[in-house]
């Protein structure tokens, strides 16, 4: 046995437990927040638990510490088994591993303190932000690394999707956070006025387009097949949704900034490229659902597999809902209202979380070499009251988001506007409540999920060591 | 932008959208996978079982993709997109904005028409104009003096017996349309020798609110040298400039007590209220004005002179 290559799977295992203990702490702090916005006086009147502090912790917790730690999990347990053979450079996996955990605990410090740069999702000062720029190009180097020692000649589509995220995460941070540092924590961007703000907002979108989309996508290409034990239903398919995805998404950045400042050019490409972004998006949805076609009847008995299908509904939804949003007219009522929350978390949590939350569940136990998890009915349950509070989550938004944007618009025969923004506010109260209700049912199957994992891995066995087969076809 | 630019942008457009198109169109053709065939699989195999089969595109799929572009284009057309290219509808947001607005106002004129030229006392008794008036108020001014215009901390009660600059139409007419900026400046180097405290004291004195009359003893001198040059001798202010009746037991920024005089002593206050002439236009101004009055009716007719108080 010696001379047999081995898979890394400590590094994956590492970066599984990291998914679940971040998805608990920042979907916590998500629940205070929605919380705080219901009863405000949660704050306790300490500056570190404000609002403004807390939502970019949530939005950095659960997108690059929950997400992020779900994404190099699996990106390295399927770059391994799809190229057969060990990733590339023990230690700089390991690297990636410390140093993204640095930048998380990092984030959790310096956001309550109020330490900001004010970009949404770019929030981290700029040493930290260096720092990810280190983990990230050596989280290429070993992503791609592994692609190049590959042992089969394709590339498996899983793979183009996780490459295309690594790729681009890497351009757009870097390009994003370009900044003259002044202290130690405080800098000015390169960038001034629209400018400044197109460059955040082509950051932002592709944030979701390359972080929430592709790498997710890259998760569902290998985990969908192999729970269902179904092949991928298309592979032109994979390719032609693969490069319009990658393709257009970079333009869709401009519908954050509709009725802005931004040049009419912008938006207009913004709202186009947006609209021909639905079925390229949808494109992937189908090879997903379509994979299952024959294999219908394990939904009965699998509840991962239903986690995975139900991500692909919400995928499908939510990138239908996108570009509708992204339609000027429809904008107008939209934007800056809960819809956008309801639509951010329609993908969030219905999308990316439930994606991340099957794979882990799949993967979880063959890492500590358990026969299948410690509870297939605690999955069941975990399925059941996550879907209920999302549901409840997203209509809670729409209803509060429409009734906003109609509010907000409403003018008297005076020309003044029929409502202050304080009665809006207050007509909204309820579905907060109900976001809160909704949140905490998502948590609570975090919880369970939590509760699962440990009865599985305790009492400790021997870790597995998976050795690296022989290609069946070269 | 310049020329190369506005190039720049429309080849990177049409790059993007011809090579979607091709790729659609290429990926679509027949090929091995199609219907006959439709269990084969490409023949690659990754991690022991991981399959790809190779069904042909969905037709309502492939019908969606090109109709996206096809509204893309003709959205590109008539629109501005396209780099310098204005689009053939000749759009603005600008534009469209601005149309928006002047339609509005021409619907407008007529009844704002009917308001002009009236005195604001006689307004105050219009319901039509007092209801307007309550509309303005609570789009522009509710944001800081609260819907019911009872103020807040910080912001002056609009509808008490209490005014800063007074409480007559033409007065409140004129805060609202160029703004007040009410300034006490920072007073403790003028007070040495514990004369904040004593100071302080006196001032809650002048208003019946629990002091210690010892100090205030001391304070009343310092007062009546120092702080009477706006708040009068008699502590009952000026609305000249706006200086507050520190008599009346109406705290402006909150308190009531001797530690927060001492802090306005020490730090000094200002107060800003932003001038609304270009924002509301005297239409609307009189208008909110009107609104106001309307809610203490006793205030309607008063001229400047009768007994207004003022805040602290």
């Amino acid at each position: 046995m010696q001379n047999v290559e081995t898979y890394n799977d400590r590094v994956v295992r590492q970066f599984t437990v990291a998914t679940i203990v971040w998805g608990v702490v920042g979907m916590a702090v998500g629940l205070l927040i929605a919380a705080q916005l219901a009863w405000p006086a949660l704050n306790f009147d300490v500056p570190w638990l404000t609002y403004s502090r807390l939502r970019p912790l949530h939005t950095n917790a659960v997108i690059f510490a929950f997400g992020g730690c779900g994404l190099f999990a699996t990106s390295y347990y399927v770059v391994q088994r799809t190229c057969q053979a060990r990733l590339f450079g023990d230690r700089l996996a390991a690297f990636t591993f410390w140093g993204w955990q640095a930048v998380i605990l990092l984030a959790v410090v310096t956001l309550p303190l109020g330490y900001t740069q004010s970009k949404e999702y770019a929030e981290l000062i700029w040493p930290i932000d260096v720092l990810i720029a280190v983990v990230w190009v050596v989280y290429a180097i070993v992503f791609f690394g592994t692609i190049v020692k590959r042992k089969v000649k394709h590339i498996y589509v899983a793979n183009w999707f996780f490459g295309a995220y690594i790729l681009t995460v890497a351009v757009l941070h870097i390009v994003n956070s370009l900044a003259i540092p002044v202290t130690l924590t405080d800098s000015y961007p390169i960038y001034s006025g629209a400018v400044d703000a197109m460059v955040q907002w082509w950051y932002g979108h592709n944030a979701v387009g390359f972080f929430l989309t592709a790498g997710f996508l890259g998760i569902m290409y290998y985990y969908v097949p192999k729970q269902a034990q179904r092949p991928i239903y298309s592979y032109r398919l994979s390719v032609v949704h693969f490069w319009a995805l990658i393709a257009v998404y970079m333009w869709a950045g401009p519908h954050h900034l509709h009725y802005t400042a931004l040049p009419d050019w912008a938006q207009s490409l913004g709202m186009v490229f947006s609209l021909i972004l639905l079925a390229p998006s949808w494109g992937g949805m189908i090879n997903g659902i379509m994979t299952l076609s024959g294999a219908w009847q394990k939904l009965r008995t699998d509840p991962i597999l239903k986690f995975m299908i139900v991500s692909l509904s919400f995928y499908g939804m939510s990138t239908f809902e996108g570009p509708m949003m992204s339609i000027k007219t429809v904008n107008s009522l939209s934007h800056y209202t809960d819809w956008t929350i309801g639509h951010v978390h329609a993908g969030a949590l219905g999308w990316v979380a439930f994606i991340t939350i099957g794979a882990v569940y799949s993967m979880l136990p063959k890492l500590f070499g358990a026969e299948r998890m410690h509870s297939t009915r605690a999955i069941d349950v975990h399925f059941w009251i996550a879907t209920i509070g999302v549901v409840l989550y997203i209509a809670a938004m729409w209803i509060a988001g429409v009734m906003q944007g109609l509010m907000w618009r409403a003018t008297n025969p005076d020309g003044t506007l029929t409502y202050t923004f304080i009665e809006s506010l207050r007509q909204t109260y309820p579905y907060y409540v109900t976001r809160v209700l909704g949140g905490l049912m998502f948590f609570t199957g975090m919880v369970i999920m939590c509760w699962n994992a440990w009865k599985t891995c305790m009492p400790r066995r021997a870790l597995p060591v998976v050795p690296v087969p022989l290609p069946v076809h070269a | 932008m310049s020329a190369s630019w506005s190039w720049f942008i429309i080849l990177l457009v049409v790059a993007n959208i011809v090579g979607l198109v091709v790729l659609l169109f290429a990926t679509a053709r027949r090929r091995r996978g199609d219907a006959g065939d439709a269990r084969a699989t490409t023949g690659h195999v990754w991690d022991g079982d991981l399959e790809e089969l190779n069904n042909p595109l969905p037709r309502w799929w492939f019908g969606l993709f090109v109709l996206t572009v096809i509204f893309a284009i003709g959205y590109l057309v008539l629109y501005p997109g396209m780099g310098n290219f204005a689009g053939r509808l000749g759009w603005t947001s600008n534009g469209a904005a601005a149309d928006e607005l002047r339609e509005t106002n021409a619907k407008l004129e007529a009844l704002y028409a009917g308001f002009r030229g009236r005195p604001l006392a006689d307004l105050a008794r219009d319901p039509k104009a007092v209801k307007i008036g309550r509309n303005v108020f609570a789009n522009t001014c509710a944001a800081c003096h609260g819907s019911d215009a009872r103020g807040a901390v910080g912001y002056p009660n609009l509808v008490d017996d209490d005014a800063l600059y007074g409480s007559d139409g033409d007065t409140m007419l004129a805060s609202v349309l160029h703004g007040r900026h009410g300034v006490m400046p920072p007073l403790a180097a003028t007070l040495p020798d514990g004369g904040v405290d004593d100071v302080a004291n006196y001032v809650m004195g002048l208003s019946g609110r629990p002091h210690d009359a010892r100090l205030a003893e001391l304070g009343k001198p310092r007062f009546e040298t120092i702080c009477a040059a706006c708040h009068g001798k008699d502590g009952k202010g000026n609305h000249a400039l706006g200086a507050p009746n520190l008599t009346d037991d109406v705290w402006l920024h909150g308190g009531g007590d001797v530690a927060a005089v001492r802090t306005a002593i020490v730090d000094g206050r200002s107060g800003t209220m932003p001038a609304w002439a270009s924002v509301l236009g005297e239409d609307r101004a009189r208008l909110a004005v009107a609104w106001l009055l309307a809610q203490n009716p006793h205030d309607a007719g008063a001229s400047a002179g009768a007994p207004a108080g003022a805040t602290q």
